[in-house]
């Protein structure tokens, strides 16, 4: 007992020596020791301990992460057989000491754990020095606070069942537009934050066409805006942008992560296929708000429906968007299993928030799934009529033929072009007898166990009903069953992620033990009943959203957030977020414009250096993809969302803004900043091209005086009117270019001179900070 | 303002850290100096050492790396792994005993027999190391006393897509990041006008259509795209989008960035953004970059006896000699890893005939480059690997003639070697069996390479980790052991 004796004068110290800001205290020691996380550690000993410790909250993220992989979920690698994550092991008598349990509610001297995590003996040290981990001071305050406070275990917060629960803050509060506000300024609240004033209305207004559109608003529209002093004027606008067509494709960008869509089969060869027709299904479908149900479902299991639409069976094309080879002399079983995999993987990912990869080789190291789970799942996805490898000229079966007549009779919304006979696109087909799944040691295709499985999903999170049926229509069922307590929290959660950078949970694809925790659980939990008691309805969801308060805040950091909530977690400014690759490449089109606004259709090449994909294609590809042929007739001027996606060779362009490479599902892009962003930004002919073409606009337009000219061109590119300061920067800018333009060319003309120098400008506002952000 | 710009100039760099997760390696990139400091030249090391993930774990012997990539899989019994047995049994089928159930391509599984195949060239021992190697690699044999060949490499893949990003990154599957972007994280830049992990790319001679490459190869995965390898290309762009726009001075260029600078500082003070800061440094790097790109490409200042040494080739822009000559100038300017792709090892028939093209290919510039390196003193802590991603079956596919035969992939055995950075010159590490198809000594899987290059660099493997999607990744996964029989004292 001796070491929890010093515990409380070891804390102390460790408060002491920060106070006195002596940051190299652990340096000394041995520098294996202080691998790992000693300085973040250091930092966290200052976060106040709660007063009541959650289990869900406080304790099991810190045995998820230290203790789990060796007292956890998975038998095989369960060491002393002994378990964390089950209640009934901790409990046991101690081996040490008769009289101690491992743990002893409401009795830290009687609890072995306690030992174990403070023993200087290596070999009793818990978590053992080979495993690299090591509890904090602060886990481990935690953990004693616990077991104190009597050691109560409860389920995983994801699988309890979401309910309603009126925000503490009283619906008068003068603050909030919506219930949305009560639940975020009740954080605050207990953070001693305070909301930030409302933003200035250009900002305001380039936000939400960004969010709702994924395009800026032109001066007009911005115009009109401002001098709309009515009440409604800006939910006069949410539901324009709700309804215009430009909404479903913003929204289609998200899900062609999600989806990992592309033009090509992926893997060394990388030939063509064609699923942009099921592309323009997804804008379809979310321009008319089918409940979110409903365009799931029929993802999964369109299929499968009574009476299966040719509409709904193309929504399946879905679960075929995975890369697929083509490479001489795979084992093609090998391959065939890496797309039933790739379903499976998908589906946890996007509907439910779980990482069920890893539950393919083993039994889940952190969450309770099972192998066995995920190859219930698995089975689901493994009754089609597949090949592991296909040819180079080949479309993979199950597939269906699409020609204009089809088009005109049934699937209007597909955006047909004349030059194109037909194409093949791939969909799902169940032949229900076709093959029995068995569990596959390690995952691997060729170590099939003795254990088949039926098909089903994890009982822990919701039962099976036995009225589903044992196929992905059944899987869908169960999704969308009201009891099932991931599926609305998930889709809720990727909407907020949407508008506010990061998610409730700030990990969209992983609601289990490793996941981050809801920084607003009771306001995750209204929006996911309230998202199905409307019948899954999206645009509904959305517009409360960019109706609130909180949404429409200014991104002004104040000093209280800096001091007290840094990362901003509480929302009390609104987050700062840059724009997307797709939005960086919109905006200069829309801004200088040549943007042409055409919906659908298969995909396009606007410019990109030449050679690319000459010098990566291998010879024995299909030849129309050898050499990149830029668009022509306006086609090079599309919406990003229909930039050609060649998997091996991804557009430079979008895969340097961090787009998703499209290999496998994504849900959240990475956030960076590089160097390799600003050489585009300076150098692509595409922002050369619209720098020049948005200066002859100017030039050509009705304003005249320099000034107000410079004005414009800033408003056009950021939308907003430049302050005086930047102004004066721009002017003096303006000014020394036109004189090196005049020195540097002789006799230049002054229509010339004046194109060049604006052109020069516009360059330099398209590289502002502002232009790439959403503020 | 003013408390608000007090605050970030005390709290910027912490929070901006953090935001990236471990993020050292990010900060490292994003302001391009290096937290590990082999020179301890660098004022701000003190600071960046109190970091998240402190590195190195233990003194480091290498501070860079050229991987020299052949892909396709060259044959270990034409260049290397000299087995006489084959020609003595020329002809017959591989015995069950030896083959031990090694599953096969689709290109020799429907082949009823494997006649074993000695290869046609003649093989001689070199250097006072005695190290065997074939009439192939004539200039490779000369430089023999600097290399460490290992004989026994295996590997899990049998098909060139992820046998390839088995080595490239530690795993089969497309998504994790390339080892030059787990050493862009974890140690840094070592210099401040270049990318930390730079790709050249050159095509093979050998095979008429070798297979192609593709970017995901050199990509970051779940770590920043900071640590992106950046292609360098023959040509005029050397990097995309590295030259102004037609039009566009150098003097203007200038003055923008100056006026660029101004108004997004004035950003930086209304929002106190510190990605702001990054983005003003970022644009500072790009220019930089304008400079030192095109200078570090131009290679008019090498005097021709050096040219000469590299061979030929090295005249035209693009060619793996070329290539090779470019990486030791990237070297030179400390870039952490230079990363080497050649085309065309992948000789499933008419091997004859192709492996001599395509071992002509690579035998001068390889030889040259290790020469060079060491003449300048750099061998010593630039690490050089030359290897695939697999080896090449002793028994034939297709028809067995006198005078021609081809090789399918091979996992279970294969030779690379490596010079420089601490490893054992003149040394040879494990053995296959007398038919070339089994290890029979010291066996070295692709993990076990990866632990042993990154041990080289101070790290140990099982603790430069990354945590994403709710669990730690490392380059070598869940296994990989440091061979430190290869490794000089």
């Amino acid at each position: 007992m001796t070491s929890k004796k010093y515990t409380p004068f070891l804390f102390f110290l460790m408060a002491f020596m920060i106070a006195l800001g002596v940051k190299y205290f652990l340096k000394d020691q041995p520098k294996t020791q202080t691998v790992g996380l000693a300085t973040l550690d250091l930092e966290k000993t200052v976060e106040a301990i709660p007063d009541r410790i959650s289990y869900n909250f406080d304790v099991k993220p810190i045995l998820s992460d230290k203790c789990y992989t060796c007292h956890g979920p998975d038998p095989k690698s369960v060491q002393g057989d002994f378990r964390l994550d089950i209640s009934d092991h901790w409990f046991r008598t101690s081996e040490d000491d008769p009289n101690k349990q491992i743990i002893f509610p409401g009795e830290i001297s009687k609890s072995e754990l306690v030992d174990r995590i403070h023993s200087t003996r290596a070999s009793h040290h818990m978590p053992p020095p080979e495993s690299n981990l090591e509890l904090t001071e602060r886990e481990k305050r935690i953990i004693e606070k616990w077991i104190d406070q009597g050691a109560q275990w409860d389920r995983h917060w994801a699988y309890n069942a979401p309910v309603k629960r009126a925000p503490s803050v009283s619906e008068s509060y003068r603050w909030s537009n919506d219930i949305i506000d009560r639940f975020v300024a009740q954080q605050m609240n207990k953070k001693g934050l305070k909301p930030a004033p409302k933003a200035p209305k250009e900002i305001l207004l380039r936000r939400l066409y960004f969010d709702l559109v994924g395009l800026p608003p032109t001066i007009s529209e911005t115009d009109a805006f401002l001098i709309d002093n009515s009440e409604n004027a800006y939910e006069k606008i949410v539901d324009r942008l709700l309804q215009s067509s430009s909404y479903g494709e913003r929204m289609a960008s998200i899900w062609m992560d999600i989806a990992r869509y592309a033009d090509t089969n992926g893997y060394q060869d990388d030939t063509e296929r064609f699923m942009w027709p099921w592309r323009d299904w997804v804008i379809h479908a979310y321009n008319k708000n089918m409940p979110y149900e409903e365009f799931v479902s029929w993802q999964l299991a369109g299929d499968l429906l009574p009476n299966a639409t040719k509409e709904q069976i193309l929504a399946t094309g879905f679960n075929r968007n995975h890369m697929i080879t083509q490479e001489g002399g795979v084992i093609e079983e090998e391959y065939r299993v890496e797309y039933v995999a790739d379903r499976t993987s998908t589906t946890a990912k996007s509907f439910m928030g779980l990482t069920m990869e890893c539950a393919r080789c083993h039994d889940h190291k952190y969450d309770e799934i099972t192998q066995k789970d995920f190859f219930n799942l698995y089975s689901f996805f493994n009754r089609l009529e597949e090949k592991g490898r296909i040819g180079y000229q080949e479309v993979a079966s199950p597939k269906i033929t699409l020609n204009q007549e089809l088009v005109r009779s049934e699937l209007s919304f597909v955006s047909w072009p004349d030059s194109i006979p037909q194409v093949e696109v791939m969909v799902m087909e169940e032949v229900e007898e076709l093959r029995n799944t068995y569990i596959l040691n390690r995952g691997a295709y060729d170590a099939p166990t003795k254990h088949k499985v039926e098909g089903g999903m994890p009982a822990n999170i919701l039962n099976f009903d036995t009225d589903f049926p044992k196929n992905r229509l059944g899987l869908a069922q169960w999704l969308f069953d009201s009891k099932n307590p991931l599926t609305a929290r998930v889709a809720v959660n990727n909407l907020w992620q949407q508008f506010f950078g990061i998610g409730i949970v700030a990990t969209p694809s992983d609601f289990g033990n490793q996941g981050a925790l809801p920084t607003h659980p009771e306001l995750l939990d209204w929006l996911a009943v309230t998202f199905m008691e409307e019948a899954w309805d999206t645009k509904k969801m959305i517009k409360r959203i960019v109706m609130s308060a909180t949404y429409q805040q200014s991104s002004k950091p104040t000093n209280l957030q800096l001091r007290i909530d840094p990362k901003n977690q509480y929302l009390s400014v609104f987050p700062r977020q840059k724009l997307t690759a797709e939005m960086i490449r919109d905006n200069l089109l829309v801004s200088s414009g040549l943007f042409v606004d055409k919906i659908g259709g298969p995909s396009v090449k606007p410019y990109q250096p030449p050679g690319l994909w000459d010098e990566m294609t291998g010879g024995s590809t299909n030849n129309s993809l050898k050499r990149y042929i830029m668009s022509t007739d306006g086609n090079q001027y599309r919406r990003s969302l229909y930039t050609y996606w060649k998997r091996t060779v991804p557009p430079p362009g979008m895969i340097t803004f961090d787009a998703s490479t499209r290999d496998y599902c994504t849900v959240e892009r990475q956030k960076t900043s590089t160097p390799l962003q600003s050489l585009i930004l300076l150098n692509d002919p595409q922002v050369q091209n619209a720098a020049q073409a948005i200066a002859s606009l100017i030039l050509d337009s009705e304003i005249k005086k320099d000034k107000d000219r410079i004005i414009s061109l800033h408003r056009r590119i950021t939308g907003r009117i430049p302050s005086r300061k930047a102004l004066s920067e721009m002017i003096d800018y303006f000014e020394t270019v036109m004189e090196m333009h005049e020195e540097n060319t002789a006799k230049i003309s002054e229509i010339d001179l004046e194109l060049k120098t604006y052109t020069s400008l516009a360059l330099l506002i398209y590289n502002l900070d502002e232009t790439s952000q959403k503020s | 303002m003013h408390e608000l710009n007090k605050y970030f100039q005390n709290n910027n760099r912490r929070h901006f850290l953090k935001n990236l997760g471990f993020g050292i390696g990010g900060l490292a990139l994003g302001s391009l100096l290096d937290p590990m400091n082999i020179d301890g030249s660098n004022s701000l090391v003190p600071q960046l050492q109190a970091g998240p993930l402190p590195l190195p774990h233990f003194a480091p012997k290498a501070k860079r790396v050229i991987y020299l990539f052949q892909s396709g899989g060259p044959s270990q019994l034409d260049l290397f792994d000299y087995k006489p047995y084959l020609n003595k049994y020329r002809g017959m089928d591989l015995p069950d005993s030896i083959r031990k159930g090694q599953r096969l391509t689709g290109m020799t599984a429907g082949q009823d027999k494997f006649p074993v195949t000695g290869s046609i060239y003649n093989f001689k021992q070199y250097g006072e190391s005695r190290a065997w190697v074939s009439d192939l690699m004539p200039h490779v044999s000369k430089v023999v006393d600097e290399l460490c060949f290992v004989k026994s490499m295996h590997t899990e893949a049998i098909n060139h897509d992820p046998a390839i990003t088995f080595f490239q990154t530690g795993s089969q599957l497309p998504g994790r990041p390339s080892i030059g972007s787990w050493m862009s994280y974890g140690l840094g830049s070592l210099n401040d006008n270049l990318p930390s992990f730079i790709v050249l790319l050159s095509t093979g001679n050998g095979k008429p259509q070798p297979q192609p490459l593709y970017s995901r190869l050199w990509g970051n995965g779940f770590l920043s795209s900071l640590h992106q390898g950046v292609q360098f290309r023959s040509g005029k762009d050397p990097v995309l989008y590295l030259q102004n726009p037609d039009g566009v001075s150098k003097n203007e260029r200038r003055k923008m960035l100056d006026h660029l600078a101004e108004l997004n500082e004035a950003q930086e003070k209304t929002f106190g953004d510190p990605e702001i800061n990054s983005r003003i440094s970022n644009y500072e790097m790009a220019y930089r970059m304008q400079t030192s790109v095109p200078q570090v490409m131009d290679i008019s200042d090498e005097p021709d006896h050096i040219l000469r040494m590299y061979g030929k080739n090295s005249y035209t822009p693009g060619t793996y000699a070329a290539n090779c000559l470019l990486a030791r100038r990237l070297i030179e300017k400390d870039v952490r890893f230079v990363q080497l792709y050649h085309t065309g090892w992948d000789q499933h028939d008419n091997l004859p005939a192709q492996l001599k093209r395509q071992a002509e290919d690579v035998d001068q510039g390889t030889a040259a480059l290790i020469m060079d390196l060491k003449q300048r003193g750099l061998l010593e802590d630039t690490l050089v690997i030359w290897g695939g991603e697999f080896g090449r079956t002793n028994y034939c596919q297709g028809k067995l003639t006198d005078t021609d035969y081809g090789r399918d992939h091979h996992p279970r055995s294969f030779t690379i070697f490596m010079a420089g950075g601490g490893i054992k010159p003149g040394f040879s590490f494990g053995e296959t069996d007398d038919f070339g198809y089994n290890i029979v000594k010291d066996p070295m899987h692709v993990h076990d390479l990866q632990a042993t290059l990154l041990h080289q660099f101070g790290v140990d493997h099982e603790k430069m980790i990354y945590k994403t999607q709710g669990r730690r990744f490392r380059l070598t996964d869940v296994s990989g052991e440091v061979k430190k029989d290869i490794l000089s004292i």
